[in-house]
């Protein structure tokens, strides 16, 4: 099965070594995968803010460089979900919204992908951790994946995931949200980190990397001792009780 | 102003909001618990079927009235006047509180009573009155609380979510009150001043939660019976409504009252569900002796025939402001209006403008928790870009650095040589800022995510330059016969 990887720009800029676990992960799983050259930013950021009409250009650039492909996998519900949002651009563009709705047909979360398409539940990772998740909103609410990653984590080996409360609130970021209302966001993290102290968890994984930025960035601050860490992380471990997770020791351990 | 909530400007609000920790507690419990009894209520309750199909039927009532809303108005109007009963349109807020001063002095009123109701908040119904010499009074408890305190609504459904009882307590020690913080015993005061002023009353003010243009009625929904009192005791009685708020029939009555029951409070049906209708004769001793009904559109108009249509279909639920994680932590006064959370964040800019509350659609993460909580389905987080739109587009007056980034942005991100040149640079321009792996002080656009948190440090590789040699390798690999790729 051929899969183009739509890498994000947060996985371009900051966590290439995420990246890297989704591309093993999927070849492992069978796929042949492809990072078309051509892609860009999605545009969510300018597209939240307002400016819509910023947003064409990069939306075009996405489509050219993703529409001869078979599936696009992309590490992020949120970004995923903006792709699903393009056919909405160009309701005065015909031809455009026609390859726009292409795109988005074929558009999966990571995750989604392995247990919707691939319909694999269980990958054959092994992490020995206290573990608990963050559900992002975009992919619960806009793409309405809310199973993938619990299913893929309750079969990792050695993985003791236990509930977050108030799972369901945001973790603050939204995008340009966290930095022109900073205030506000700061507080929301701050009641997302009470929550996942609650559980005693040792790692909180997500499966969006802005949320995990955004929480990791202030544990971080606050010199917290979770571990912070992409699904794709987990996924791609093979680590044994005691042992490294990973067989590559310079790829990073956690998202900060 | 009408519809302002002090006089803050939006930091500020925000600033005082999130350092009052009894606030944000007493937000976040009440937001808890009233989202467990909703879902209880809704998604919960098994003998009320699929909670979807509800909300699709919710939703397709909401849009046939918006969309045949002149007919409608018509309808509810004459049949509302045919039994005697008078039709005011208000197209401003001003027009709706003149009238009903005209009609109080031509009664001579001294003493008016008041059942709980955002849109006469919304217009400062009680100010203007008060101007004119009348005693008015809330009698809805929190409202009556709030009024003796001389403080404002923080929610649309519990208006003093943001108060305890010992405040309570304080505040109806100016009307002489010397017991506890009991709340029964809180209750039974605010029971036993009321009473008389209700037999007193010459006229009584409501709201509408609905109308029913088929039948010219006004529908009550209430769980302490004040609006019972007060639509039984004045011969003269006043109802103002949005302009939007009525459905075609009872039937359709029948679906929205329990859409709103059960999202706003979590409730199979309120205490009371009032319906009230002009009196058909001289020999009706069951109605108002004279009717008014006011209905004020004071804004809403601008909506109709646009993007922001749906944001008129709001049956006042607070579902969505139960969910908000905003609200949850800057609660209502911050807001700056009488319509807080992602409902408010959508409808004062419609009805109040850019220029006072062009600030709120911003103050959202976009997480959507609003829409998937709203009974009628008004895709509220997207209702929020839109108005972004509007604001940046000239509506408004985004910020000029903001304006140039996003310029760059789309600029840097129509390119992919550009956009790739830009990866490639970050880890080299941000190196000087990086300590422990991370970015703990940034310049410039960074700053504000610094002030609380760590920043990553960028990728020092490449990912396109590590796949294109792991494509090799396994290339090479798969070249030797050595089985899979790792």
């Amino acid at each position: 099965m051929k899969v183009s990887l739509f890498t994000t720009c947060l996985g371009d800029l900051f966590y290439v070594d995420v990246l890297k676990d989704v591309t093993e992960v999927l070849e492992r799983l069978g796929c042949e995968v492809d990072v078309p050259e051509g892609q860009v930013c999605c545009g969510q950021p300018a597209y939240n803010s307002g400016y819509a009409k910023d947003t064409k250009g990069p939306a075009k650039n996405m489509i050219r460089a993703f529409e001869h492909s078979d599936y696009i996998v992309c590490p992020s519900g949120s970004c995923a979900t903006m792709f699903h949002e393009y056919p909405n651009f160009f309701a005065d563009e015909p031809e455009w919204q026609e390859k726009a709705k292409n795109i988005a047909d074929k558009t999966y979360e990571f995750t989604q992908f392995i247990v919707r398409v691939l319909g694999v539940v269980d990958v054959g990772a092994e992490y020995h951790a206290r573990a608990t998740l963050h559900t992002s909103c975009h992919m619960t609410r806009l793409l309405g994946e809310r199973e993938a990653h619990y299913t893929l984590l309750k079969h990792v080996k050695g993985l003791d995931l236990v509930p977050l409360p108030n799972n369901y609130d945001c973790c603050g970021f939204g995008g340009t949200f966290s930095v022109k209302m900073f205030p506000i966001s700061e507080q929301m993290v701050d009641e997302k980190i009470r929550h996942i102290e609650e559980t005693d968890a040792e790692v909180v994984v997500g499966a969006d990397a802005s949320c995990l930025m955004n929480i990791g960035g202030r544990m971080k601050r606050l010199g917290r001792p979770i571990k912070v860490l992409h699904i794709a992380q987990i996924l791609n471990s093979h680590q044994t009780e005691g042992a490294e997770r990973h067989a590559d020791e310079s790829r990073k351990s956690t998202i900060l | 102003m009408p519809m302002k909530v002090g006089n803050r400007p939006f930091f500020e609000g925000v600033d005082k909001a999130i350092h009052d920790s009894f606030m944000v507690n007493a937000v976040s419990s009440a937001q808890d618990g009233l989202r467990g009894r909703k879902l209880s209520a809704t998604i919960g309750d098994k003998a009320l079927g699929d909670w979807e199909e509800w909300r699709s039927a919710g939703e397709e009532i909401r849009a046939h009235t918006l969309n045949n809303l002149d007919y409608y108005l018509k309808q509810l109007s004459d049949n509302f006047a045919a039994r005697g009963g008078h039709v005011f349109f208000a197209e401003t807020a001003e027009e709706a509180r003149d009238y009903v001063k005209k009609v109080c002095k031509e009664k001579n009123a001294k003493h008016v009573v008041k059942a709980k109701s955002m849109v006469t908040e919304e217009i400062s119904l009680n100010e203007a009155l008060e101007e004119e010499g009348c005693e008015v009074l809330e009698t809805d408890l929190a409202e009556f609380i709030l009024q003796v305190d001389h403080d404002q609504p923080s929610h649309i459904v519990v208006p003093s979510v943001h108060k305890n009882r010992q405040q309570i307590r304080d505040a109806f020690k100016k009307l002489g009150y010397e017991g506890s913080d009991d709340p029964k015993e809180l209750a039974g005061f605010a029971r036993k001043t009321l009473r008389s002023k209700f037999l007193n009353a010459d006229v009584g003010i409501t709201g509408c939660n609905f109308a029913v243009a088929d039948t010219g009625s006004i529908c009550l929904v209430t769980n302490e019976g004040n609006a019972n009192m007060v639509t039984s005791f004045p011969e003269t009685q006043i109802t103002v409504m949005g302009m939007e708020r009525l459905v075609p029939t009872w039937k359709e009555l029948d679906v929205v009252v329990s859409l709103l029951c059960r999202s706003s409070v979590g409730q199979r049906l309120t205490t009371y569900v009032t319906d009230i209708t002009p009196k058909a004769d001289q020999d009706a001793v069951d109605s108002p002796k004279d009717y008014h009904l006011v209905i004020v559109d004071a804004g809403r108009s601008n909506a109709l025939g646009t993007d922001f249509q749906s944001a008129l279909h709001c049956i006042r639920c607070a579902a969505c402001i139960n969910v908000c994680p905003v609200y949850r932590h800057i609660g209502g006064h911050a807001y700056g209006s009488i319509y807080p959370g992602p409902i408010g964040a959508v409808l004062s800019p419609i009805l109040g403008g850019y220029e006072e509350y062009g600030k709120l659609p911003y103050a959202s993460s976009l997480c959507a928790a609003c829409s998937e909580a709203c009974p009628v389905k008004i895709p509220l987080h997207k209702l929020l870009i839109r108005h972004r739109e509007k604001y940046v587009e000239g509506g408004g007056h985004p910020p000029v650095m903001e304006r140039a980034a996003m310029k760059g942005f789309s600029i840097g991100a129509s390119s992919p040589m550009i956009f790739r040149a830009g990866t490639k640079m970050a880890p080299i321009i941000l190196k000087p800022l990086v300590h422990d792996g991370s970015i703990p002080k940034g310049p410039g656009p960074m700053k504000p995510w610094t002030h609380g948190r760590d920043l990553p440090a960028p990728s020092k590789e490449n990912f396109r330059d590590w796949f294109k040699k792991h494509k090799q390798q396994s290339a090479t690999i798969q070249a030797k016969g050595t089985g899979e790729s790792l």
